[in-house]
């Protein structure tokens, strides 16, 4: 099984293909075989998992070619880890997609799933990558399946998705230019050549520059505050299965890049020494976790909410790199984690309620707790844990994120980190306030509201068991898989 | 210190939890979801009591868990300390679970599920809270303690509730999340948190560090201790249903910040240390004001409720006042008054609710007359309150003769006359009520007409116990043995 690297994404890329060809034909066929796509992925996934775990790394040399020749494949802990949570994510927002998608975009499902399938291999490609350069291409491939799905909504969600377009398209640019001054100081594109070399030409002005270009670049994919301006509208606009799907992973793909650079290529050592570019991080994401989370309190929108604490909650993530201490980077990779859970699960709640009652503006929840019973509850579990309430999984990042602000003596973000609790509980207890407090004023819509068919309900449900699963056995995912990977940094 | 494998202080925890999961399966049913609290809470006291035997021989149950954090384990340990407040809680959910039926039935209450739940929920937080075996598994239950309470303190859903709510949570989140950062940053210092008598901080952390660690400490803990100037969530939670009241902001939500600063004081910082970087002196002059200021302030409520919760702050303030002053007896006192306060207080929000129930009154100057219309409820008014003054043969007697005793074994005689004066003061804001009750005259009052047997009982029967524990201090529950032995093991060899 020495391509297990290799199958997961092109097993996505061909499932791809073969789903828009058959949707020509028959477009009851097309979600078979994406779920089948995706569960083949899931399972290799991990397969893979589960073999790093017991015996290490596993590489992947592509046409036997040895890297730094060859484009290498590399399926370590991190690796393993992200496309683990990616392909779960996946798997349960396309299984929520289906009826949601009858309901908003019935006559566009063949090119939707296609470019769902698409974008996941594009996404694993990132994840799986050990070349500089491949990466570059998946991240184009991924981005540009992503600004198609997205742009399939409503009448807004084109113009939003053109702004999308432009900012991810100069945050590519910025990173493939950082590759480039890259290839230009060392003359290769393995991350792992590059490591080995850069210690040596570490005064170089070239690697400076590169460094920062590819820090910008995906600083706009992740959407890091003040680089966000794009992310509330498309949120906002685009299907709800759709949003459901990107939230919690694409913005996360991009924090896994920067992670990737600190892990595997440019060394915390470099970072902290010769430029400090982490720190900026860690400022930026600072300002970003509470400008955000005041922004999320001002809406009335509940997917702008959504959107907006987003944002918030990737500056968690950025913080944590920020950081650069080992507890500060187990902080960020279980907040990767934790908030996919989340914010999966609230996105598809929002769906959820648009589904069945068909509104998303939040002074018109009044009295939905009674009638979306198992829903709401559903949501009452995820802003618990996005207020950081044990045993829920929010609890346990922000603990690690704490004990790395303490180990770096940085008491401003210490007080940041608690205090967008606060905030946090502020915006989510005004809703559940909403939902369960405030009677209803006999709306019909709010009346005749349900929950979601069993297709729908179940992701949520199993998103939100899943906040409490991960908040009780978080110590194993850290020591098993989180500390294998911060050890090849520090 | 000796400690054993058992199982017991999880059970003590999975009961309650357990309960609340049934309680809300049977919502359709309200007898058989009355008889799952009722059940629970007998089970749960139960196991506590079958404990309370080899806490008193120092052989302590305890059982560690899976890690939750690298280093730390989910444990508990039910040592003498965990025991008083363990004890007195569950004791009290039982008669509260009862006074609960009569009060919520009499009143139909709606969303009875839903406050049951929440109410059992509560339960097994305290008892984690009192059985936590290192600081970050009580971090957690006193979170869950947070957030559990709330739907209780919002029952009533009217717009003055939901603000209630909302002070409610700005002050017991900002707590909780600043008593976050103090466990994160003795985790720093030491790299453990495992509670341990006598405290383990000492000698691992630098002087300087430690005062502004145990400011952290003062304000997370503060908040849900209602410690002033920390204090005002607590008379605006009174807007909940008296039951919680009764049982959660005089018992189970307050005592745990006042058993956090117990853990802190006596099992993280240890008393030397403790005395040596000043923090005693600034616990007990804080609790001083605490003390005199919120009985100053209990005077003018004209709420009944109101005046028993700044009556709280009062009694809250003379078990951080013992704690603070680190002598034997002052601790001794100290926490033989967590059961004893407990006993008192529950009785006179029991008293509170039966004459809501029963009259619909909340306020004091409504109240004339009102002993010849229930006179049990009014007696056991009458009985408590006296307690609740200091005076023989209450237990709230025993509590301060030990805290008196402890301000001069301390060397500090100036806060035996802040006792003394607060003595005063106690019967300042409660005889009164007990006097217009009995002694002015009403004409709409004369017939006998008391509440029904499922919150008389209750009431009686706390009011009996006060007595009873002040006949008898060590009777039964061995309140006093415990303290004695919390108060040996932990300020052995501190020399005050």
């Amino acid at each position: 099984m020495a391509q297990l690297p290799a199958i997961i994404p092109v097993s996505l890329l061909l499932s791809a293909f073969v789903a828009f060809l058959v949707g020509t034909f028959s477009r009851s066929l097309v979600y078979p075989i994406t779920l089948l796509g995706i569960v083949t992925a899931l399972v290799t996934a991990v397969m893979g998992l589960i073999r790093v775990l017991q015996d290490g790394a596993q590489h992947y040399y592509f046409g036997g070619w040895p890297p730094p020749l060859g484009i290498e494949y590399v399926l370590d802990h991190l690796s393993g880890f992200m496309t683990v949570l990616v392909m779960f994510i996946a798997l349960l927002s396309v299984i929520y997609s289906r009826r949601s998608f009858l309901q908003e975009v019935p006559e566009k499902i063949v090119p939707l799933y296609s470019l769902v399938l698409l974008m996941l291999a594009g996404l694993t490609g990132i994840i799986l990558t050990g070349d500089l350069f491949n990466l570059y291409v998946f991240l184009e491939i991924a981005s540009l399946a992503a600004y198609a799905i997205m742009a399939i909504g409503n009448d807004k969600a084109p113009v939003a998705v053109i702004r999308y377009v432009i900012m991810g398209t100069i945050g590519a640019c910025f990173y493939l230019l950082g590759v480039g001054f890259i290839y230009f100081a060392t003359g290769s594109l393995n991350m792992g050549d590059v490591a080995r070399i850069l210690p040596g030409i570490y005064g170089s002005r070239l690697i400076v520059v590169a460094m920062t270009f590819i820090v910008i670049g995906m600083a706009l994919k992740m959407a890091l505050f003040p680089l966000h301006i794009w992310l509330p509208d498309v949120y906002t606009y685009s299907p709800s299965a759709v949003v459901a799907l990107i939230a919690p992973i694409m913005t996360k793909v991009g924090a896994y890049v920067l992670i990737r650079m600190l892990v595997s290529v440019f060394l915390p050592n470099y970072l902290t020494s010769v430029l400090p570019v982490t720190l900026m991080i860690g400022w930026l994401a600072a300002v970003g976790i509470v400008a955000m989370s005041i922004m999320a309190i001002a809406q009335k929108d509940f997917r702008r909410m959504l959107a907006y604490s987003s944002v918030a909650q990737i500056c968690y993530v950025a913080l944590g790199i920020g950081l650069a201490n080992p507890f500060g980077l187990i902080g960020a990779l279980l907040h990767i984690l934790n908030h996919a859970f989340m914010k999966g699960c609230l996105f598809q709640i929002s769906g959820g309620i648009r589904y069945r009652a068909g509104l998303w503006q939040i002074p018109q929840f009044a009295g939905l707790g009674r009638h979306m019973r198992w829903t709401m509850g559903a949501f009452t579990v995820a802003a618990i844990s996005m207020v950081g309430i044990p045993p829920a999984c929010g609890f346990f990042s922000k603990w690690y994120l704490v004990l790395g602000c303490i180990d770096a003596g940085n008491w401003v973000f210490a007080v940041v980190v608690v205090a967008s609790s606060l905030l946090n509980a502020v915006y989510f207890f005004r809703v559940l306030e909403k939902v369960y407090m405030v009677p209803s004023n006999n709306d019909s819509t709010v009346t005749a509201a349900s929950d979601p068919p069993g297709e729908m309900l179940a992701p949520i449900l199993v998103l939100a068991s899943g906040i409490i699963i991960l908040g009780v056995i978080n110590a194993v995912i850290v020591t098993q898989i989180l500390e294998p990977i911060v050890s090849l940094a520090f | 210190m000796e400690a054993h494998s058992s199982l017991k202080p999880l059970v003590a925890v999975l009961v309650p939890l357990l309960a609340s999961l049934l309680i809300m399966l049977s919502g359709k049913r309200p007898n058989i979801r009355e008889l799952w609290t009722v059940l629970g809470s007998v089970a749960m006291f139960g196991i506590v009591f079958s404990m309370l035997p080899s806490a008193l021989g120092s052989k302590y149950p305890e059982i560690v868990l899976f890690t939750i954090s690298p280093g730390i384990a989910l444990a508990f340990r039910a040592d003498t300390a965990g025991i008083i407040f363990g004890l007195s809680a569950s004791a009290l959910w039982i008669v509260t679970s009862i006074f609960s039926i009569g009060y919520m039935r009499s009143l139909s209450e709606e969303k009875q599920t839903r406050y049951y739940t929440c109410f059992a929920i509560c339960l097994s937080s305290a008892m984690g809270i009192a059985f936590a075996a290192n600081l970050l598994t009580f971090v957690i239950f006193y979170e869950m303690l947070t957030i559990a309470t709330y739907p209780l303190v919002i029952h009533k859903e009217s717009p003055e509730a939901i603000q209630a709510g909302r002070k409610y949570l700005a002050y017991l989140l900002t707590g909780g999340l600043v008593l976050i950062i103090a466990t994160a940053l003795t985790y720093k210092y030491t790299g453990t948190l495992d509670f341990s008598p006598g405290g383990f901080l000492s000698g691992v952390v630098e002087q300087h560090n430690l005062l502004p660690l145990f400011v952290l400490f003062l304000v997370g803990l503060g908040m849900k201790a209602a410690l002033i100037p920390f204090h005002s969530w607590l008379p605006t939670a009174m807007i909940a249903p008296t039951p919680v009241s009764a049982l959660l902001h005089a018992v189970a939500v307050v005592k745990a910040g006042v058993f956090g600063f117990v853990r802190v004081i006596g099992f993280v910082f240890g008393p030397t240390l403790f005395h040596e970087i000043g923090a005693g002196n600034m616990l007990a002059v804080m609790a001083s004001i605490t003390i005199i200021a919120s009985s100053l302030l209990a005077m003018y409520q004209n709420n009944l409720k109101r005046r028993l919760a700044y009556s709280t702050v009062v009694h809250l303030g003379y078990i951080l006042l013992g704690v603070a002053l680190l002598s034997p007896s002052a601790w001794v006192g100290g926490l033989v008054h967590i059961a004893n306060h407990a006993a008192m207080k529950i009785t006179l929000f029991f008293c509170a609710g039966a004459i809501y129930v029963k009259t619909h009154c909340e306020n004091i100057s409504e109240l004339d007359g009102i002993g010849r219309q229930m006179p049990i409820t009014m007696g056991a008014f009458a009985l408590v309150s006296i307690g609740l003054v200091g005076m023989p043969p209450l237990n709230g007697f025993i509590s301060k003769w030990f805290l008196g005793q402890g301000t001069l074994a301390a060397g500090e005689g100036i806060y035996l006359i802040v006792l003394l004066l607060s003595g005063l003061l106690n019967a300042g804001y409660l005889f009164p009520i007990v006097r217009r009750a009995f002694f002015a005259q009403s004409s709409k009052r004369t017939k006998f007409a008391e509440a029904s047997i499922l919150m008389l009982a209750p009431l009686v029967l706390t009011a009996l116990i006060s007595l009873f524990l002040g006949l008898v201090p060590d009777g039964i529950f061995h309140f006093y043995s415990l303290a004695g032995n919390v108060a040996t093991s932990v300020l052995a060899g501190a020399g005050r």
